[in-house]
């Protein structure tokens, strides 16, 4: 039982938030989501050319990039996360280069030595999985990958090969934090992914409201929300642990209550 | 001719890898689009009728065959400065005389025939220069399809010509604001608005780099160039060249010239990447100054930090302000099939008034490069090798830029 698949046993969806590391106080926002009741963190790690997001998570890796954030200063962040809190699930989410620059053995050894218990990469598909897939899973490191309306029933056995944690629905084609997908259509993928895998499927881009969680954690596992927090960090600062913490109190009541 | 010689056209493999360069590395929304490119890019491959209209195309649209130039007066002027016996022939490949004024064009028309057998009705590009940008704005225009072409505000500024060219020919252009502003921004820009719209959008990628198969079909669409170039020569003169030029942003003109060449043991390569204001200061020469990674959907050599984070690229040229460079170039440089070496913004500038005034051809300010390379070059080799230098576009859409450059009010 690793502390991924233990926080989707719960008998309520698994609330998976964003930040990114190096975007205002990381610390103190990280102990923000938990104690706003986050079963999972995602902590994303900044880059240049962020392609697959939107306005809110770009501009963050440009804040967090122009305050000098490096690779080292993100493993920081997560083997301190880890010591404060033994037994919450961080996952590292990015793209391909900052994560295979080094090596992807390095990047493994790395994610091992700071307690990171899965990696999502957002532009390494199933096609170039020997990049970064067989160091992460030699390792022990989950490769969790994402599913898209684009991925078809012939594609999906692909992406589901290698891939461990949970696997990361996209609803919309299109970028982070912009638009939300129709909740007919969730449902569908959603019950076609369930019925092709046993590992958690967990819904995420474009979901902000406690509504819209709770109608998402009625029929999946998780549901992952990104843009909106970082939206607060943007608005606040370096004082936006406090308000990420009630933001994500808001969602997880919503959770919680969902199947109810 | 033996099995090692024959790999340089080989490439790439069938999961689109020049060597350890290339591949397939886009977030999976676009991944089932990329594979339905390549599925319709074989078909097309193997249809004479979608050959045959992208050569009436290209005959009657776009002009070519481009003719082949002696360029004597060039040669006599660097003959002054070479010693006793050098100063090789230079003839150019005149594809600065196609419709649009570059060698994007060709491209162009290949990939909007595959937009339109795929059935998608709405184009998107990025541009840097402005040439790719304008190039697929006329295509879009003859074909009668929406055109969105995503421009760092940066180059928006410094390519005005380029960018109301585009709006005349119907085009929307949008100034991309993220990052440095610039070409590289212009394309995460296409890559985000491709991937929110890949149910009827194409994306028509301007040079020979990002995901397979664009790096495969760039260059063959482009490979007219080194193929009408070979021809010439050896009907002209009775033999091939012996040395082939090039400026290399993402290397779309370079590629096409040198790609038709590769298995001609006896003709050498010379890439020119944009040294900017030296490569110890702020440039663009991916393969002299940058290392491999990953980055627009292929890996290949980046200038970046030690964390893989992109640097910023610089040069006068906007056509070659991109950190990157085409995976096949990658690995053309690690077999050391092509030579590659780089050329100042000043030494560029030099090369430029050193055509206008030699041979009456103001040049784009990208192989301006490759004619500053070329000078170079010349007085090293005997008076009777022969250097052959793409002309990949014109220069009226620079003449401000120079002017600024110069200290000349226009």
């Amino acid at each position: 039982m690793t502390r991924l698949s233990s926080a989707f046993l719960a008998n309520h969806a698994a609330l998976v938030t964003f930040i990114t590391a190096g975007d205002g106080d990381t610390a103190a926002n990280l102990d923000g989501l938990v104690a706003g009741g986050a079963d999972v963190i995602e902590l994303g790690m900044p880059f240049t050319d962020p392609m697959a997001d939107g306005p809110a998570i770009q501009k963050a890796n440009i804040r967090s990039l122009e305050a000098g954030t490096t690779t080292a200063d993100i493993f920081a962040i997560a083997t301190a996360f880890r010591a404060r809190h033994p037994n919450v699930p961080l996952v590292l989410m990015g793209y391909a280069n900052p994560m295979t620059i080094r090596s992807a053995d390095w990047f493994a050894a790395e994610c091992v030595k700071a307690g990171v218990d899965g990696v999502i990469c957002v532009d390494i598909p199933p096609e170039e999985d020997a990049e970064l897939g067989p160091a992460l899973r030699s390792a022990g490191v989950d490769l969790i990958r994402l599913a898209t309306p684009t991925t078809d029933t012939a594609r999906l056995p692909a992406v589901l090969e290698g891939s461990s944690g949970f696997l990361y629905y996209v609803s919309v084609a299109g970028i982070t934090g912009l638009q939300q997908a129709a909740q007919a259509s969730i449902e569908d993928a959603v019950a076609r992914l369930k019925a092709a895998t046993d590992i958690p499927v967990a819904v995420g881009f474009g979901v902000r409201t406690p509504e819209q969680a709770a109608a998402i954690a009625k029929v999946a596992d998780g549901v992952v929300v990104g843009s909106a927090i970082v939206e607060i960090i943007a608005q606040h600062g370096r004082d936006a642990a406090g308000p990420v913490r009630d933001y994500v109190a808001s969602l997880k009541t919503a959770i919680l209550t969902a199947r109810s | 001719m033996n099995l090692t010689i024959n790999s340089f056209m080989n490439q790439p493999d069938e999961r689109g890898h020049f060597g350890p360069f290339g591949g397939r590395y886009v977030a999976e929304t676009l991944m089932p689009l990329i594979l339905d490119l390549e599925r319709e890019y074989r078909a097309a491959q193997a249809d004479p009728a979608f050959q045959a209209e992208f050569d009436d195309l290209l005959e009657h649209y776009v002009g070519r065959p481009s003719p082949l130039y002696h360029a004597e007066r060039l040669t006599e002027e660097l003959r002054k400065n070479a010693p006793a016996g050098k100063g090789a022939q230079i003839w150019f490949k005149r594809d600065e005389l196609n419709h649009t004024g570059a060698h994007k064009i060709n491209n162009c028309i290949g990939q909007i025939l595959l937009a339109i057998r795929m059935g998608k009705t709405r184009i998107i590009a990025e541009t840097g220069a402005g040439q790719h940008g304008v190039a697929t704005a006329t295509v879009c225009a003859r074909f009668g399809l929406p055109c969105v072409i995503y421009m760092g505000a940066k180059d928006v500024e410094r390519q005005q010509p380029n960018v109301f060219r585009m709006k005349l020919l119907g085009a929307e252009v949008i100034p991309v604001t993220s990052g440095a502003n610039t070409l590289k921004d212009a394309m995460n820009e296409a890559l985000r608005d491709w991937v929110a719209n890949v149910h009827d959008t194409f994306y028509i990628i301007g040079t020979a780099a990002g995901p397979h198969p664009y790096p495969e079909l760039v260059r063959d669409f482009q490979s007219v160039i080194g193929k009408e170039a070979r021809a010439q020569m050896v009907s002209r003169t009775g033999r091939l060249p012996d040395l082939l030029v090039a400026a290399i942003g993402g290397g779309s003109n370079a590629i096409g010239l040198f790609h038709p060449f590769l298995n001609d043991a006896s003709v050498q390569m010379l890439g020119i990447e944009a040294a900017g204001h030296g490569l110890d200061k702020e440039h663009a020469a991916s393969l002299a100054g940058g290392r491999p990674g990953i980055l627009h959907g292929n890996k290949t050599y980046l200038l970046q930090d030690e964390d893989g984070q992109i640097a910023e690229a610089h040069s006068i040229s906007a056509g070659l302000d991109y950190p990157g460079i085409g995976p096949e170039h990658s690995w053309l440089k690690e077999i050391g099939r092509v030579r590659y070496d780089s050329v100042t913004d000043s030494e560029a500038l030099e090369g430029f008034q050193l055509l206008c005034r030699t041979e009456g051809i103001i040049p784009a300010l990208e192989p301006s490069h490759a004619i500053a390379a070329v000078a170079r070059e010349a007085v090293k080799m005997d008076r009777d090798q022969i250097i052959l230098a793409n002309l990949c576009g014109r220069g009226d859409k620079d003449i401000f830029t120079v002017a600024e450059a110069l200290g000349t009010a226009i």
